[in-house]
């Protein structure tokens, strides 16, 4: 593996660009590698890994099981990729992926906006994959945005990164086997977490029981019987919770919230919150991949074939960006995303593709059991989802709150797009990231209609912030003095 | 035969639900019509939503000078026109020389303007331009003011005249295509994807798709589908009031109130409107990142989160196709203002109204007409 | 709100933020070490100038902008900490002034 830290040190044109050093992206880049592609591997974090396996090469959390085994399976990913021929650019961000211009070159080639410390450039890709992952899903309350509240993936980074964990009274609060993680590796690492508040609606169980049979069988069933007893031991846990509200100044300073018809408020320093996570598909909604609402998932999924290739020939989508599946998963299939771009650059023969991914197909059948009863078990609440209280913010970067949204849905205001004309919601730096499965569903249960007859937001390039100075000094492409020339 | 469209038979039916599409349908009605407009997809979906919002007399060619001088009249009592302040503010707009011999042919423009009688455009020396303009390069030696002109945002804009036009009467069918136009006696019958409706008046105003529709008509015309990009930033402290633009190169910079700054000013992307989408580039807008460089040097660490472009009808020569049919008794055209047609919304749409309901209008436009593409 | 685990050993870096003196481990993102620091908020938001921290730490929310060496709206969860690295709190919408400051190059 080459890695580049330096935006003129990338080629002009690569047969494979993968977007992504999680576990889907690492093991695309390898298996590109692998079959002669030139392969670059981009990345915003300093270090491989994606969020699931965050700091694995630098982590000072030397304890192997604080972080559990499961976290140390990704050396084995890193390991490969390190091996292979692949180039890394880490720190870099991609800010545009469009198609590029006419030409005599392949169809599905793409112009890609990249930018390395303050240095844009444009490059060209014959294929790219997409190993975008997950992000934690919108987690609207009252007082979600006071500083001393985040999300519980975000403090297990920092622990993973750099060995911090939160300090004082802690409150985790939400849903879902991440849930429980979390918790459990910021316990074995040492923070005090006083109180779990599960907001795991009662009536899921009752859903779920019939997908129980796959889940019974699945590796997935001890690990959740180790966790679930962990949590018992030293951690008061609350269930069946309705309402939670942050309060504060220039902090949280506590938590209140609402079980069966009791309401109680605790003193509260960091409030850590999940309620799940979902595909980030802000790359593949700016490069116009269409899109699915999932009403398991209750997010937005883009529409693949088996290889993963989405609505955008040429584009492709691996791991948890194209629907949750896990880490496990999500590396089996950036192989198999790799491999289908081999076939369409002509590398690898339909047959000796499909040869090479069967067993991977296998493995991917196998990771994925148990899966659905967890996916409807950890459904989460509606309350936490479409925000009831009006002055509940929904959209953090611009303010927009949940009243001021249904009383322009009331104007006759029908989807997100207009929206953004009418609230800037969705307008500021994280572009709607963190606000539009809200908004979306929330003008969908306004209106009385389903998501999917709402849509989403439409995103603009670039997906990533650059200065105008950066974007002024965009060198020209030998393309673009081309196009002059002519 | 207009079931599908609900209401009676209407008098006008405009095709396109952009603002000259929604304006001309608002001033219909106030003039009594029966109007249905007809939108293939949501009004304001394309570049009249997503313009850059000037709203300018400044620098336009002399054909179209009049009507956008009655169209400055209209948008400065907006809201009483629809009842929403369109987000429209005054704080005019200056064109920046960034030569001496720029400087000097803004000085011969303003002159000529003059001597047609047209005293909206006012030239400045280099101390006014840094009063209006304290941020802009030190090199600029001068400027023109049209002190009247600003800004509103076209969203809202033709949302408001669309609604002020329902509230009125006016008929909207969106999401419905028009796929052929024929004669039926006195009258025109419009097909649709739905069905067939019939009027006696016909308007398009169907901007970039307006071709077609004149071509079915037996009155082929010269336009290109553009895309001109816009970029935005985010919000930094408010320092520059009036928009500007330039002539030499393609810039138009405005900051809204929040904050944001806006930048444009023709770089054009790639259309699809067959799409319905767009394909930016990036290299024209590095170009348009670099005059901003320029002549803005504090910009140069702001941070750009967004750019988009919408499509949109240019004519060879600039100018929108705007009157009467050259053959048809009842048909009207309306489109190819080659993005320069968001200040012409309102007051095109009363002219158009006058021209429909009288026959004629006082406001010249001649030289406008489609009659000037004709083989 | 966070502390540090004991006995990590690494290496330490020196920085400001704005403009008193802090360290960090070598490897900490900023947004990491602002935490360490025991800074409560990041930024005001140009709206409503209320105080915001760090919410995801992976790059999503834009809510841990801060200044970097001059220039503004840097997304601190993905930038690591280096020596001698100027860090300033945000407050509302940026003056443009200080953008100024930081001197690019356009060729």
């Amino acid at each position: 593996m080459k890695t580049i830290k330096d935006v003129a040190a990338l080629s002009e044109c690569y047969d494979l660009l993968v977007i992504g050093a999680g576990p889907a992206g690492m093991a695309a880049a390898a298996t590109g590698a692998e079959q002669g592609l030139s392969t670059l591997l981009i990345d915003e974090n300093p270090a491989p890994g994606g969020q699931i396996y965050r700091g694995i090469t630098t982590t000072p959390v030397a304890a192997k099981e604080t972080l559990g085994a499961d976290y140390w399976r990704g050396t084995d990913l890193v390991r490969d990729l390190t091996a292979s021929e692949a180039t890394y650019a880490p720190e870099t961000t991609v800010w545009s992926v469009g198609p590029a211009a006419e030409g005599p070159s392949d169809p599905g080639r793409m112009e890609v906006g990249v930018s390395v410390g303050g240095a844009a450039r444009l490059i060209q890709a014959r294929q790219v994959i997409a190993a975008t992952g997950a992000l934690e899903r919108p987690f609207p309350i009252p007082g979600w945005t006071l500083p001393g509240v985040m999300t519980a993936g975000g403090a297990q980074i920092a622990l993973k990164t750099s060995g911090l964990v939160p300090d004082g009274r802690v409150v985790v609060a939400g849903s879902g086997p991440l849930l429980y993680l979390l918790t459990a590796q910021l316990r074995a690492a040492g923070a005090k977490i006083s109180v779990m508040l599960d907001t795991t609606p009662h009536e899921n169980w009752g859903r779920a029981i019939r997908y129980a049979s796959d889940f019974l069988r699945s590796p997935y069933l001890g690990k959740g019987l180790k966790l679930l007893l962990g949590a018992h031991r030293g951690m008061r846990i609350v269930r069946g919770i309705t309402a939670i509200e942050a309060d504060g100044d220039s902090r949280v300073r506590s938590v209140r919230f609402r079980h069966g018809s009791k309401e109680e408020e605790l003193p509260c320093d960091v409030l850590l919150l999940h309620q799940g996570v979902v595909p980030n598909i802000n790359l593949a909604n700016a490069v116009g991949c269409a899109l699915d609402w999932d009403d398991d998932q209750l997010t937005w999924v883009p529409q693949t074939d088996e290889w993963y290739e989405t609505s955008v020939k040429g584009f492709t989508i691996a791991g948890d960006g194209a629907g949750i599946g896990g880490a496990e998963s999500a590396a089996l299939r950036g192989r198999l995303a790799a491999l289908g771009a081999g076939h369409r650059l002509g590398r690898l023969s339909a047959k000796d593709r499909d040869q090479m991914a069967a067993p991977v197909r296998t493995e991917l059948m196998r990771a994925g059991r148990g899966r659905r009863f967890l996916d409807v078990l950890y459904r989460p609440a509606k309350a936490f989802r479409v925000p009831k209280a009006d002055d509940t913010i929904v959209c953090r970067c611009e303010e927009v709150t949940a009243g001021k949204l249904r009383e322009t849905v009331a104007l006759g205001v029908a989807g997100p797009n207009q929206m953004k004309s009418f609230l800037r919601c969705g307008m500021g730096p994280c572009q709607g990231r963190l606000c539009g499965l809200t908004v979306t569903e929330l003008i969908a249960d306004t209106r009385g209609v389903s998501p999917n007859e709402v849509g989403g937001y439409r995103l603009r390039p670039p997906i990533k912030p650059i200065t105008l100075g950066e974007l002024a000094a965009l060198p020209k492409t030998p393309a673009a003095i081309k196009a002059v020339e002519r | 035969m207009s079931g599908v469209f609900g209401g009676g038979a209407p008098d006008v039916i405009v095709i396109g639900a952009g603002i000259h599409g929604c304006s001309t349908a608002l001033h219909c009605a106030m003039r009594g019509l029966k109007v249905l407009v007809i939108e293939k997809d949501h009004a304001g979906r394309h570049s009249s939503g997503v313009n850059a919002g000037g709203v300018r007399q400044l620098a336009r060619h002399v054909a179209e000078i009049p009507l956008s001088v009655y169209s400055m009249e209209l948008w400065h009592r907006i809201a009483q026109l629809v009842d929403d302040d369109c987000g429209f503010t005054s704080d005019g707009q200056v064109l920046v020389a960034e030569s001496e011999a720029e400087y000097d042919s803004f000085r011969a423009r303003v002159t000529e303007l003059n001597s047609f009688g047209f005293s909206h455009e006012e030239l400045i020396d280099a101390r006014e331009l840094r009063r209006l303009v304290p941020a802009v390069a030190e090199t600029c030696p001068g400027g023109i003011v049209s002190r009247r002109d600003g800004a509103a945002l076209p969203f809202k804009t033709t949302q408001a005249f669309r609604r002020k036009a329902e509230a009125l009467g006016v008929r909207f069918c969106e999401g419905v295509r028009v796929t052929g136009i024929q004669a039926e006696g006195s009258a025109w019958t419009v097909s649709t994807n739905v069905g067939a409706v019939r009027a006696a008046k016909i308007v398009n105003a169907a901007g970039a798709w307006a071709d077609r529709i004149a071509a079915d008509l037996g009155e082929p015309v010269p336009l290109e589908v553009i895309a001109p990009m816009l970029m935005i930033t985010a919000r930094v402290e408010h320092f520059i009031k009036p928009v500007v633009i330039l002539r030499g190169r393609k810039l138009s910079f405005k900051q809204f109130a929040n904050g944001t700054v806006l930048i444009g000013g023709g770089h054009l992307g790639r259309a699809l409107r067959d799409q319905n989408t767009t394909v930016l580039d990036w290299a024209k807008l590095a170009e348009n990142a670099k005059t901003v460089w320029d002549l803005f040097p504090i910009m140069r660490g702001t941070t750009i989160v967004r750019a988009w472009a919408g499509i949109e009808a240019r004519m060879p020569d600039d100018l929108p196709v705007f009157g009467k049919s050259r053959i048809h008794e009842g048909i009207f055209h309306q489109f190819g203002f080659s993005a320069h047609g968001f200040q012409l919304g309102p007051g095109a749409g009363a002219v158009m109204a006058e021209l429909i309901a009288t026959g004629n209008t006082n406001t010249p436009i001649s030289g406008l007409g489609i009659e000037r593409f004709a083989a | 709100m966070f502390r540090r685990l004991p006995d990590l050993g690494g290496e330490t870096v020196n920085f400001t933020i704005d403009g008193r003196p802090a360290t960090a481990r070598l490897g900490d993102t900023v947004a990491a070490a602002l935490l360490a620091s025991g800074m409560e908020s990041c930024r005001t938001t140009p709206v409503s100038g209320a105080p915001r921290a760090p919410y995801c730490m992976m790059g999503v929310c834009f809510e841990c902008l801060v200044t970097i060496n001059g220039i503004g709206n840097r997304q601190s969860c993905l930038i690591p900490v280096a020596e001698g690295m100027a860090i300033e709190t945000q407050k509302g919408a940026r003056s443009i002034a200080s953008e100024y400051s930081a001197k690019g190059d356009a060729a």
